[in-house]
């Protein structure tokens, strides 16, 4: 395995990618809605509710967490809208972190392989010294990248919010707690990788970036769904709860993986695998 | 003899029910230009991917530098340099990270000939702009700056000139002799005839996924010709048939004007006088040098044309022997 070389395929996907704002854009501004827009005026409209309406539903809600998290929430402060919103930003928007990097690594994913047959390209690398597998772990970092680094940037904003929003009312600086660097850290990447391991796959497979797209997107809905349910669990869980979960993801990840890169092919890339 | 740079013994290819390689035989040596001609699909594009083992054979033989290119493909790779049909380039990406591209996968790190090799094919200048900027010419010519920035050994050139104008790809071909001329072994697959002419040292036609003919271009023409080729045409074309009879005359066939081969050179202006004689007001007398396109519709045709029993005069190509 040649890294530098792979690196290499990095690199030129990722200024690629750059050089096409038509696509990050879009993703940018999911990134914020999800991280900063929507926190922020749900964060707000709680401080401002008063102790009125929404903050007694949100107190039922809290009735139903489990008692580690009801104790947290309760050491968090006095006032029923400081405790609402603390346990909003703590606990309620952990699928945040994972619906934001698996949106937009399978979205660049999805348009990987097949983008490169359907602009011709593949042809070059087909022809390069390059390895299959260098072609495949290159491309693979360059469609997690993005995704994750905009899932980190997004979750330093959110903390930033949360913090200046909350904090005063729960005694100062309280996030990120320590579950959701474990959410950040050990949890989300191996769900990135899981799912794009399968929409690799698919990119090498189908004929069209279009059809790659429709695709991935039946293949990583139901995935997103579970990571949005394991994440909470692992938030409001036990605490090994979050190791246990993120453990299993990076068994099956390594596994897809594993798989996916037998789905990069030369053959493939010079799109005459379905005529062979 | 020196080793052939490629060597492709009875080499079978299918996709689905389309045969694209069928016993297919090619041996290119170092150093010369070697046209695969052929019509779409005959099988020439087929020929380079096999060759830098892009595609598995399901048959038969392919060594390229003595190995074999779908196992030790990084090893061969690195010594091809590849301009394909489409340019196949990143238009998002200016020329300047096309060419770094390159050049990274290709292991030449910071000191890469980037300018230079875009200098040598006029394309310095358009460098700092992005590729989908450029005309189909300038693609084409990046293109093979960047198939040669590794110094390759063995450059394999899919239709280099297709969709470009007449200039560019003059341009293209004479910078194909020029690296041909620094001992480069080229492979250059083409169904423009004028693009292979005077530039091949060995032609190969191939028509649905086999070689009918592969040699020197010379040698060729002088087996399908050989003898002397002669134009004649006059006023009334009817009256060229007089030349049937004529002693000398060993072949004779006239569709709008006469194509005979002759014995010698010498005899024309007997023949010449032969035909005044006979009333013959002739208006060309043209010794004619077979071209490559003569040689490929020969070849396609499957006959050895202009060889007609006297008194024969073929309508059409299915009247030929």
């Amino acid at each position: 395995m040649n890294w530098r070389r792979m690196l290499v395929i990095t690199r030129t996907d990722l200024r690629q990618l750059r050089q096409s704002p038509d696509f990050w854009v879009p993703m940018a501004i999911l990134a914020a809605l999800f991280f900063i827009v929507i926190p922020t005026i749900l964060l707000f409209a709680i401080g401002h509710a008063g102790r009125i309406g929404l903050v007694q539903q949100i107190g039922r809600t809290l009735n139903v967490l489990p008692q580690r998290v009801k104790e947290a929430v309760d050491r968090a402060g006095q006032s029923p809208e400081g405790r609402a919103q603390y346990a909003m930003a703590v606990y309620l928007f952990a699928p945040l972190a994972v619906v934001v990097p698996l949106t937009i690594s399978t979205a660049i994913g999805a348009n990987t392989i097949v983008g490169e047959r359907e602009k011709g390209t593949g042809e070059f690398l087909a022809h390069s010294p390059a390895a299959e597998s260098e072609i495949y772990i290159g491309k693979l970092i360059g469609s997690i990248l993005p995704g994750y680094l905009a899932t980190l940037i997004g979750f330093g904003i959110y903390a930033i919010v949360v913090n200046v929003m909350v904090g005063p009312k729960v005694g100062g600086w309280f996030f990120p707690t320590g579950d959701w660097w474990l959410l950040m850290l050990w949890v989300v990447p191996p769900f990135i990788m899981l799912a794009l391991s399968a929409v690799l796959r698919i990119s090498a497979r189908v004929r069209s970036a279009t059809a790659a797209q429709q695709a991935s997107g039946l293949v990583t809905l139901p995935l997103i769904l579970v990571a949005y349910g394991q994440s909470s669990g692992a938030l409001l869980g036990r605490q090994f709860a979050g190791w246990v979960v993120g453990g299993i993801a990076w068994a099956l990840a390594a596994l897809g993986l594993m798989r996916g890169a037998r789905a990069v092919t030369r053959e493939r890339l010079l799109g005459v695998d379905k005529q062979a | 003899m020196a080793e052939p740079v490629v060597q492709i013994k009875g080499v079978s290819r299918a996709f689905a029910n389309v045969v694209a390689l069928d016993n297919f035989d090619l041996e290119v040596p170092p150093g010369t230009v070697t046209a695969l001609l052929g019509p779409n699909g005959a099988g020439k594009t087929t020929t380079v991917r096999v060759i830098t083992g892009g595609l598995k054979v399901s048959g038969g033989s392919v060594r390229v530098f003595g190995m074999d290119p779908y196992t030790n493909g990084e090893s061969v790779r690195l010594r091809c340099g590849v301009v394909s049909a489409k340019p196949a380039l990143y238009d998002r990406l200016n020329g300047w990270d096309n060419l770094r591209y390159a050049a990274e996968l290709f292991g030449l790190g910071e000191n890469a000939p980037i300018g230079e090799a875009a200098a040598r094919f006029g394309i310095r200048d358009a460098l700092d702009f992005r590729v989908g900027t450029y005309s189909t010419g300038m693609k084409t010519r990046l293109a093979l700056a960047r198939a040669v920035l590794h110094d390759p050994q063995l450059l394999l050139l899919d239709e280099p000139t297709a969709g470009l104008d007449p200039e560019s790809a003059r341009a293209v071909l004479a910078l194909i002799d020029e690296m041909a001329t620094g001992g480069k072994t080229v492979l250059l697959c083409t169904h423009l005839l004028l693009e292979a002419e005077g530039l091949a040292d060995q032609v190969v036609v191939m028509d649905q996924g086999h070689a009918l003919i592969a040699g020197p271009p010379a040698e060729l023409s002088k087996r399908f010709w050989p003898n002397l080729v002669v134009l004649l045409d006059a006023e009334d074309r009817e009256t060229l048939d007089e030349a049937k009879i004529f002693e000398g005359v060993l072949t004779y066939e006239r569709n709008g004007h006469a194509t005979i081969q002759i014995d010698d050179l010498a005899r024309i202006p007997d023949l010449i006088a032969y035909m005044s004689a006979r009333g013959v007001r002739l208006t060309r007398v043209e010794p004619h040098v077979p071209t490559l396109e003569d040689l490929y519709f020969a070849v396609r045709n499957k006959t050895r044309p202009a060889v007609f029993k006297r008194g024969q005069t073929p309508k059409s190509a299915e009247d030929r022997l």
